[in-house]
């Protein structure tokens, strides 16, 4: 089983405590996991602001970085939503266009084997219990895209309640969208705002010291609010919850 | 009497931005939409083959939509068969200039309105305003929102930025100007408020000699007009005066009386959470002695042939302005539904007003991006129109546009360099050492947009890339 990480661009560039606890975790479930170093980002901030065209450079990048894998595994809903569900958009409006099969090709080799890390972790390696220690109270969020249009389901709250020494405490209104949402953020700061600090508050009122997610350009932006209020709340992403080990504990630094 | 439009509305984002700060609003929005949100998801749990139901909606309506053209013709002979008379208006102001004829043919000056979302949409009271005709709207948030001089802001619940209070101080203040007074000592009590409507709406009902009305469904085999509604003020106008004016939106055809039955599961239970709403009243044509003895339809394009036209924006044509939508959206439950310009708000509304309109004006222009795509709207969608499809659809229309540039070179910028891995890395690895220097906020563009509300995050000592590269081995790199 040859399996690529394909870490996302956030992640790479701001965020790689998810993607090294990605590296960590699947090797230490006895997966060779490579990181072909020709990657960089889907092409969801383009597309999804209306630069559909500019994305087509992407779908070809990634068509040929991952090709020969039989998995692409990435600790990000949203990104591989976008590969699964807006690449063969790409690749049917591009034939639409006359503009040829390429794209549509592409889209289909890359929609069946990208997958997010629990749909890898419970799906292809049969995994609840993969073995981690994070002893902490915790309350998840689940990330729309990875609700809705992965249909993740209970996998996250699986692994999650599998890990030893975590208090799981249910989050208030979790399906509800924390604001993030890409661009709008920056388009509709305020009702963005508006909806991340009900998300924050609906976090707090658990009384957990961690809000987790799997998604985390939606962290980047819970977290930023959180700091910004002085909430005294972590937002870390799962799979460093679910690399963290009796040996090797999570740890702030 | 009443004067407010949608005319000039400004962007989304600015008009959402006051609506936030309004603590009012909020609560008032924020219980209503999740009060009727978790009773939908209780009265759509009790069915289950509703994901059936469901792919039921979506197939006759799209089937509908591509032979659109034959069930209207069917429609139009059915409907004229039975005794009614059939007018094809282009748009909105033919619409409205229908109506006034019909109206003003009759020699009454005033009209008793059925709630409609298609009359709202062409401006029908302001139209007959302007022609010296009186509209008044019977169904009760309907009647508030004229009353208050105010706009719908919800499809279903026009009302619903209003709390009851709010309700009481608009009946005491406004009913003696367009009718009956209100009680003395009127209180918020539902009950009397109800009872208020319904001492001023019943001398208007026994009055009136025209009344308008839209439909939710025509059945083109019959020459059937649909309307579902909870309170009967909509039977009371379709029943009593002598001449009925429904006008309707040429996508609201189902072919057969059969058809019915899979929407009239669908459109209560998404709608009003109701497993059945309280009165359906149908009609065909006239029928000497009971009812209306004339009746007109007047069918309604304004921008739905073109709406057809687009592979990926006609899906929305299926839509039963059933709200549901609207009472899971998030953006909605923050920036209530004035802040769409349009009587159509939410994620419906941000789907459908630029397909009927047009992306020229800059409300228009922001509402496909007046949304986080988190999907709950498709999600609960009776006849599963994929709104974040549609969103991102619309949103390249925009993009396209004048006005885009410094975005667009913004976006091509970001995709070079994510085509270009070796800058991207030196990129990267520039920021990170670079992070001590970084503000935590920045005073202009998106960043401010950001940092306004949030931190930006502190970058790491290394990208990801430079971890990997220190520890691990690639052991396998195809040609770039």
């Amino acid at each position: 089983m040859r399996v690529a990480l394909f870490a996302t661009c956030v992640n790479d560039a701001v965020l790689p405590r998810a993607a090294i606890a990605t590296v960590r975790l699947l090797e230490r479930l006895g997966v060779a996991v490579d990181f072909p170093e020709q990657q960089s980002c889907c092409g969801q901030p383009q597309y999804n602001t209306g630069y559909r065209r500019m994305t087509e450079a992407l779908v070809r990048r990634m068509a040929r970085v991952f090709e020969g894998y039989d998995y692409l595994v990435a600790p990000s809903g949203s990104c591989v939503a976008m590969v699964r569900e807006n690449y063969p958009r790409v690749g049917a409006k591009a034939r639409a266009e006359g503009r040829g099969e390429e794209l549509a090709v592409a889209a289909a080799s890359l929609a069946p084997r990208v997958l997010e890390l629990t749909e890898f972790l419970v799906d292809v390696l049969g995994a609840t219990d993969v073995g981690a220690y994070f002893p902490h109270s915790v309350t998840y969020h689940p990330s729309c895209h990875g609700l809705r249009v992965l249909g993740l389901g209970a996998r996250p709250l699986a692994l999650l309640r599998a890990v030893r020494g975590l208090e799981l405490v249910e989050l208030p209104g979790a399906e509800e969208c924390c604001g993030f949402g890409g661009t709008f953020a920056v388009k509709n700061p305020d009702v963005s705002a508006a909806m991340g600090a009900d998300k924050v508050a609906a976090a707090r009122s658990t009384g957990a010291e961690v809000l987790c997610g799997a998604d985390n350009s939606c962290l980047l932006h819970l977290d930023g609010m959180m700091r910004r209020e002085k909430v005294p709340l972590r937002a870390v992403h799962l799979a460093e919850i679910l690399a963290s080990t009796e040996a090797e504990p999570w740890s702030v630094a | 009497m009443s004067g407010r439009t949608y005319l000039g509305m400004p962007a989304f984002p600015q008009a959402a931005r006051a609506a936030t700060k309004d603590a009012r609003l909020r609560a008032n929005l924020r219980r209503a939409t999740h009060t009727i949100r978790d009773k939908r998801a209780r009265a759509v749990g009790e069915l289950d083959d509703w994901a059936l139901l469901r792919e039921a909606g979506r197939r006759i309506k799209d089937h509908t939509l591509r032979h659109l053209d034959t069930y209207l013709i069917q429609l139009e002979e059915r409907v004229t068969a039975a005794g009614g008379t059939v007018h094809w208006a282009a748009d909105a102001a033919e619409a409205n200039r229908i109506v006034a004829e019909l109206v003003r043919a009759t020699g009454e000056s005033e009209v008793v309105k059925v709630k409609s979302m298609a009359t709202q949409e062409i401006g029908l009271n302001e139209a007959l305003a302007a022609e010296g005709i009186t509209a008044y709207e019977t169904d009760l948030a309907e009647l508030i929102v004229q009353l208050g001089d105010d706009l719908p802001s919800h499809i279903l619940v026009p009302a619903i930025h209003r709390n009851r209070e709010e309700i009481r101080a608009i009946f005491a203040a406004k009913m003696a100007e367009w009718g009956r007074p209100a009680p003395e000592g009127l209180t918020d009590r539902p009950a009397d408020l109800a009872e208020a409507a319904r001492l001023h709406l019943r001398e208007k009902f026994l009055r009136a000699k025209v009344a308008v009305s839209g439909a939710n469904f025509m059945i083109a085999e019959t020459g059937t007009l649909v309307v579902v509604e909870s309170e009967g003020n909509g039977r009371m106008c379709l029943t009593l005066p002598e001449t009925l004016i429904s006008v309707v939106g040429i996508e609201k055809i189902l072919p057969t009386w059969q058809d019915l039955e899979v929407f009239l599961q669908l459109l209560p239970r998404s709608s009003t959470a109701e497993r059945m709403n309280p009165y359906t009243t149908m009609w065909t044509g006239t029928t000497p002695g009971d009812g209306p003895r004339d009746f007109h339809l007047v069918l309604l394009d304004n921008g739905r042939t073109d709406t057809l036209a687009d592979e990926v924006g006609r899906q929305v044509l299926r839509c039963i302005r059933c709200s549901a939508c609207l009472n899971v959206c998030p953006v909605y439950e923050r920036a209530g539904g004035h802040a769409y310009g349009s009587p159509y708000p939410g994620p419906i509304g941000a789907v459908l007003t630029p397909q009927l309109r047009g992306t020229t004006s800059e409300v228009d222009a922001s509402l496909p991006f007046a949304s986080s795509l988190c999907g709950a709207c498709y999600e609960v969608c009776p006849v599963a129109i994929d709104i974040p499809e549609v969103l991102v659809h619309l949103r390249e229309q925009v993009a396209a546009q004048p006005g885009h540039g410094a975005e667009r070179a913004a976006m091509r910028g970001a995709t070079w360099l994510f085509d270009h891995p070796a800058a991207l890395a030196a990129a990267e690895r520039a920021a990170s050492a670079t992070r001590a220097l970084h503000p935590r906020t920045l005073p202009f563009g998106p960043a401010k947009a950001w940092t306004d509300s949030r931190d930006l995050p502190q970058l790491p000592a290394e990208p990801f890339r430079t971890w990997w590269k220190q520890h691990r081995t690639t052991r396998q790199e195809p040609t770039p």
